[in-house]
């Protein structure tokens, strides 16, 4: 006799990532020696691609005096930001279209409309309302995070089967029941998904916003690196971005797993 | 009593799915709906479980109008419909509400009991087989207790001996429940209807009306390959047949 116990069934402890990380390590790390290998065998002057290892001293250089914290805390400020605010506004309007057909006859089309215009495109202009500094780059950074999370969530929605509804619907759920009950689990896989999504352009946002004018921040020191002519800064800042955007979105993928060990899927059977 | 009067409707569509449907159900009584694809049945079973609207008609239970799923109506769907991210335990207690942790507890321990499932309250719905989560599924739908369980070709997506074997095991369910409740299953399968139902309607479609009536006089447990058995079987094929040739006029 099991003593039921109304909680969520336990799941066999997540696998170690093992030989299949060292596979995939495999292939960057071949070329980054034989790179190396090129260059300090006079092969190449790795003058405009400078070998892996003058990449990690300048890493290394920007590490000890602080400046790359600093970069780096910068550009991940404005895609905080940017993001929340992002998700914030794509979240409502995604849960309003969805569950509203009122409100999708109302709002969608614009937001269509909206969603056409290629988001750079707004720069001049969000130059014009909210100034150069911090606020423009930020509303840049959340109009690209808004779309995949209000597209995704609002298709999630819609898309929830009718026969689980029914099973709300037989149990007599109230309508804020039937949101928390049955829509929000229903819908969390794809919303997660969408995060993710809408985190992956947030990251690619900031570096347009970088770009269009800032002190600091690792779009900056890609700026920067160009008109300095010094390529190695380039590419530790392009290194610095891929680690934080890795480290993000493993974080949104982490935190996500305990609400959706659940799923059925593929993923779930390898 | 469940009382269905001068039952019709006709979907957005046009479809005239029900016409004029007249039944009576005693609490505790079993009735087996049968009839051919598209004659209307699971329409029927959604007006009593409040999820459709009849129109003409109304649906009353012990004498109250039903507008909308009621407490008092339960439902097992063709599938299990069971919700994916509740474990099988979370998912029986799905429609309990109001009653201590403690409570609910029992009574969710006790309906997986009584569907032979005590064993798999902890885990998730994907692991359970077809026929185990149809029983959850079962037993979601009895833990709140209803008077009347509505049951929409609850079998048919399984294998023949597990058909048979959950045959049984609803019959006893039901037997061990005090008091009765009302079953009303819909099934294409003449021998389920036979084995299960104190009384058969039979339909025929277009628009979907009732065909006919027939009791079941049969003492339980029913031996599907007794004489009288067949001679049942028989007498509902032909009532079968005659609903058909009706569909060809
Ligand atoms: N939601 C709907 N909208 C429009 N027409 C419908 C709808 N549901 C059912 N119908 C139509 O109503 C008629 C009766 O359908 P119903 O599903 O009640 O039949 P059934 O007897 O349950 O059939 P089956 O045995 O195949 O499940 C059919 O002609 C069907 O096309
Ligand atoms: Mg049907």
């Amino acid at each position: 006799m099991t003593d039921t116990s109304l909680a969520a069934p336990r799941t066999a402890a997540r696998r170690f990532p093992g030989p299949g990380l060292a596979l995939g390590l495999l292939l960057p790390l071949g070329l980054a020696l034989i790179w190396e290998a090129a260059v300090a065998a006079g092969l190449n002057n790795g003058r405009l691609f400078p070998p892996p290892s003058v990449i990690a001293g300048t890493l290394w250089a920007l590490w000890q005096t602080g400046a790359l914290a600093d970069h780096a805390l910068a550009t991940l400020g404005r895609v905080g930001a940017g993001f929340g605010l992002g998700v914030a506004a794509g979240t409502v309007a995604g849960a309003l279209t969805g569950y509203s057909l009122l409100a999708s006859r109302l709002l969608d089309p614009s937001l269509q409309a909206l969603r056409a215009i290629p988001s750079i495109a707004w720069v001049p202009l969000f130059i014009l309302w909210f100034g150069i500094f911090e606020a423009s780059k930020i509303a840049l950074i959340a109009v690209g995070v808004f779309f995949p999370v209000y597209l995704g969530l609002m298709a999630a929605i819609r898309s929830v089967d009718r026969k689980i509804v029914e099973v709300g619907r037989i149990y007599r759920l109230s309508g804020p029941e039937m949101v928390w009950r049955i829509l929000l689990p229903a819908v969390l896989p794809a919303y997660v998904t969408s995060l993710r999504s809408g985190l992956g352009l947030g990251w690619m946002f900031v570096v347009a916003a970088e770009f269009m004018g800032a002190s600091e921040g690792l779009g900056y020191l890609l700026v920067d690196g160009q008109q300095l002519g010094k390529p190695a800064q380039i590419v530790a800042a392009i290194i610095a971005f891929a680690i934080l955007g890795k480290i993000t979105d493993s974080l949104l993928a982490w935190a996500s797993t305990p609400f959706l060990r659940w799923e059925d899927g593929f993923a779930n059977h390898r | 009593m469940l009382a269905l009067d001068n039952i019709g409707k006709t979907y957005p569509n046009g479809v005239h799915a029900l016409d004029g449907i007249e039944l009576r159900v005693d609490l505790g009584e079993i009735v087996a709906v049968l009839g051919g694809s598209g004659c209307g049945k699971s329409t029927l079973l959604r007006l009593i479980a409040g999820l459709d609207r009849p129109d003409p008609g109304r649906v009353t239970l012990d004498g109250t109008d039903m507008n909308g799923p009621h407490e008092k109506i339960g439902v097992v769907f063709q599938e299990p419909r069971l919700l994916p991210w509740l474990s099988v335990a979370q998912n029986v207690g799905f429609g309990l509400r109001g009653k201590r942790l403690a409570e609910r507890r029992r009574l969710i321990e006790d309906a997986l009991q009584r569907v032979g499932l005590a064993d798999k309250a902890d885990v998730w719905p994907r692991e359970l087989s077809g026929g185990q989560a149809q029983r959850v599924s079962i037993a979601r739908a009895l833990v709140t207790r209803p008077e009347v369980l509505l049951l929409d070709e609850p079998f048919s997506a399984l294998d023949a001996f597990t058909r048979i074997d959950l045959q049984d095991h609803l019959l006893h369910v039901w037997a061990q429940t005090h008091p009765r409740p009302t079953l009303i299953v819909v099934t294409h399968d003449i021998d389920e209807a036979i084995v299960l139902a104190d009384r058969i309607v039979i339909m025929r479609p277009h628009p979907g009306r009732v065909q006919a009536e027939i009791a079941v006089d049969l003492d339980r447990p029913r031996d599907r390959a007794a004489h009288a058995f067949e001679e049942l079987r028989r007498q509902v094929m032909a009532v079968l047949d005659q609903s058909l040739i009706h569909r060809l006029d």
